[in-house]
């Protein structure tokens, strides 16, 4: 048994490649994952953090609570199909119900720029208002901070929320078993390539809107058929990132058909000039499923009927072979690699 | 999807391969030049539907993967001073320096930005005139007009703020020296197809007559790779030797003329040093003396200094062909994409990062 040292108290200052903070560090890929490995879970880790779910669950004498906090900070603040506001109700509403949980409430914190004007501020909190009474949760605590020009890209947005888990219902990301449908709600991409195109100095323009939408409806519609082991968000490093994480998380692998995922023709035809790939951009308003095999065609079924699940597909199995990889067969019949996302999506030089 | 759909068209390019295999007497050694032709095949998988017929070895077409180390020295060298708004491509921003990255420099503090265009860097300094605008000039032939194209904006309109760090290398003199090389295993090209839409094939015809190789202009999508791979076989079990074009929907045989007259009104052939390879003669572009005051080498006077590669790094021989990524042996291990050691793993079009990618 090894010995206690004074060390073993104190917090683990890592050696890192980077001494400083990247962008790449949020962009929820290997090098976010490494600042998790690396300063949070030795410092703040404990059994319900250390599972690194989109939200924690928490048994209460009452039941079981969906626990979760996000912060935002897009920029530009408003953009094809949304603004900060209500993506920042959604996001959070997303991440408390992946687990099944029914959201209820939402805190809110802002962060504001000096300077911002109040007309915008106003605009976005009506989004916020107007968010929050589509998912059915009430805003019930809050807080601002000012800080001064130039400390904050005009405003920042914090938000948490609270669910309750029905009795009886264990979803996770651990439950993938081989032979498993993977289920995908709809096209992929159109958030992050609506923000992208809408940046500052990129001089296109696309008809691209971003999907921003809370799934707790969907959810609610899907639940009662059954069968669902997991489901994930696809937001930062798209359903690459998620799809790596969840074949992590239960020792699996996955195998997707490359022909079988949908994306719009807009958001295709600006990835290909800008050098994305669809597959590693945000989404704000799409859940990938794992279910069920002998279940997998009635959640589809009661997927498409609803408005946000119209366009939703099965693009892959879960399978017993390579565990923690994610395959894809393209329309050639060859199976590549999907990878977890490494840093920012960089466009190419030409 | 319009131009895209009937290129990625799986019973087409089955229907190519199928060809191919029936053509194909004896393994072939073919290069393709552009790195975003290697992404591709490796992408669609051309090199596993091939591989007994064919060995596909990836040329030093990627512009960030040739760029040289003290390239990115001097870059971020600029990128620190004071009053300084350093743009670049997106890909430059994580090629390692000695020291470190672009991106690194931005979270110290540097004004770096990335953008699309040259033209947006000009844009930049037409509304930031008391600071020095830079642009970060790198690639082959493809990016050279809209490069020239800035220099001659800024030098109109007198934007003497603007300016920009080249690093300009040319395809030709690369072929040449790969095929003069006594290590050279190469027998026939796929020319890189948007170097060519530039600056047409006629530059061509001379090396594959000189050094008896086929050369087919071929484009990036998988139906374009398969077409240009049978035209190179066909010339190769035939004994043939010519320029083809099988990129025609891009590419004439003259190329663009307005583009290459602007080439050649802002720039000059250089020698320039390659990263992994060392110099080649007559193989880059350098700002004529006219512009000199939109050149960043001399304005921030950096063009002195010297950097060492990693020893490890095999990229020289990977741009070369000579060796394929997964014969390094840091590769996976402390070279991957997020802690690269050379370029050839950063850039999108790198051949190490393909296999990292697609293979492993």
């Amino acid at each position: 048994m090894s010995k206690t040292t004074i060390e073993s108290f104190s917090c683990p200052l890592p050696k890192m490649d980077y001494t400083t903070i990247q962008l790449a560090h949020g962009a929820g890929g290997r090098l976010s994952a490494e600042l998790l490995e690396k300063v949070f879970l030795p410092c703040l880790g404990n059994e319900t953090l250390n599972r690194l779910d989109d939200q924690a669950v928490l048994e209460t004498p009452g039941g079981r609570l969906s626990f979760s906090t996000d912060t935002f900070v897009v920029s530009p603040i408003f953009f094809p199909g949304g603004n900060i506001g209500d993506l920042a109700v959604n996001g959070t509403v997303n991440d408390v119900c992946m687990n099944g949980a029914v959201p209820k409430f939402l805190s809110i914190g802002f962060v504001l720029e000096e300077g911002l004007p109040i007309s915008e501020l106003h605009e976005i909190v009506t989004s916020v208002r107007n968010a929050a009474d589509k998912a059915g949760v009430r805003i019930v605590t809050g807080d601002t901070k000012v800080v001064e020009k130039g400390s904050c890209d005009k405003l920042f947005i914090n938000t948490s929320g609270i669910g309750f888990i029905p009795e009886g219902l264990h979803i996770s990301a651990a439950n993938l078993k081989p032979g498993n449908k993977i289920i995908l709600s709809g096209t992929l991409a159109d958030h992050g390539m609506a923000v992208l195109t809408a940046r500052k100095g990129l001089s296109f323009q696309t008809t691209v809107r971003s999907d921003t939408a809370a799934l707790n409806g969907l959810v609610s519609s899907i639940l009662p058929v059954g069968g669902i082991n997991a489901m994930r968000d696809p937001t930062r490093g798209g359903a690459a990132a998620v799809l790596n994480e969840l074949a992590v998380s239960s020792g699996v692998g996955i195998e997707l058909d490359e022909r079988k995922i949908p994306v719009l023709d807009a958001v295709r035809g600006a990835c290909e000039i800008l050098g994305i790939d669809p597959l590693y951009t945000a989404n704000e308003g799409k859940l990938i499923a794992v279910v069920e095999a002998d279940a997998a065609e009635t959640v589809l079924k009661a997927m498409r009927q609803h408005p946000l699940g119209e366009n939703a597909v099965i693009i892959g199995t879960v399978t017993g072979d390579n565990p923690g990889q994610v395959l894809m067969e393209n329309s050639l019949g060859v199976k590549r690699i999907v990878d977890m996302p490494v840093g920012e999506q960089l466009p190419r030089i030409c | 999807m319009k131009y895209l759909d009937e290129y990625r068209n799986p019973k087409i390019i089955r229907n190519i391969i199928t060809q191919i295999k029936e053509t194909v007497t004896r393994p072939w050694v073919i290069m393709e030049i552009c790195g975003g032709q290697t992404h591709s095949i490796m992408r669609s998988g051309i090199n596993e539907l091939l591989k007994n017929q064919i060995e596909l070895v990836h040329g030093p077409g990627c512009p960030v993967c040739v760029t040289p180390l003290e390239l990115i020295d001097q870059a971020l060298e600029i990128a620190s001073r004071p009053n300084v708004i350093f743009t670049s491509f997106g890909d430059m921003l994580r090629v390692p320096g000695s020291t470190m990255d672009l991106q690194e420099a931005r979270s110290q503090g540097a004004d770096v930005r990335f953008v699309y265009s040259p033209l947006e860097a000009v844009k930049i300094a037409r509304e930031n005139p008391d600071k020095e605008v830079v642009f970060f000039a790198v690639g082959f032939e493809t990016t050279a007009p809209g490069n020239a194209m800035a220099i001659h904006q800024a030098f109109n309109e007198n934007l003497t703020n603007f300016s920009e760090l080249v690093s300009h290398v040319l395809v030709p003199p690369a072929m040449e020296a790969l095929l003069s090389s006594p290590s050279n295993r190469v027998q026939a090209y796929l020319a890189a197809g948007h170097v060519c839409a530039v600056m047409g094939w006629e530059e061509y015809e001379p090396i594959a007559a000189k050094y008896k190789v086929p050369i087919v202009v071929t484009g990036f999508e998988p139906a374009d790779l398969v077409q240009g791979i049978l035209t190179t076989v066909r010339q190769l079990e035939r004994g043939k030797y010519k320029v083809e074009n099988e990129y025609g929907r891009a590419v004439s045989r003259a190329g663009n003329i307005p583009a290459k007259k602007i080439i050649h009104e802002i720039f000059e052939i250089t020698d320039r040093k390659w990263r992994g390879i060392g110099t080649i003669p007559q193989s880059g572009f350098k700002i004529r003396e006219k512009y000199a005051a939109h050149d960043a080498s001399l304005k921030f006077s950096v063009s002195h200094m010297e950097a060492r590669e990693p020893e490890i790094c095999i990229s020289g021989e990977i741009l070369q062909g000579l060796k394929k990524p997964d014969a390094c042996p840091a590769f996976g291990r402390e070279c991957t994409p997020e802690h690269p050691l050379g370029a050839t793993m950063v850039s999108s079009e790198g051949a190490c990062s393909a296999y990292f990618r697609y293979h492993k």
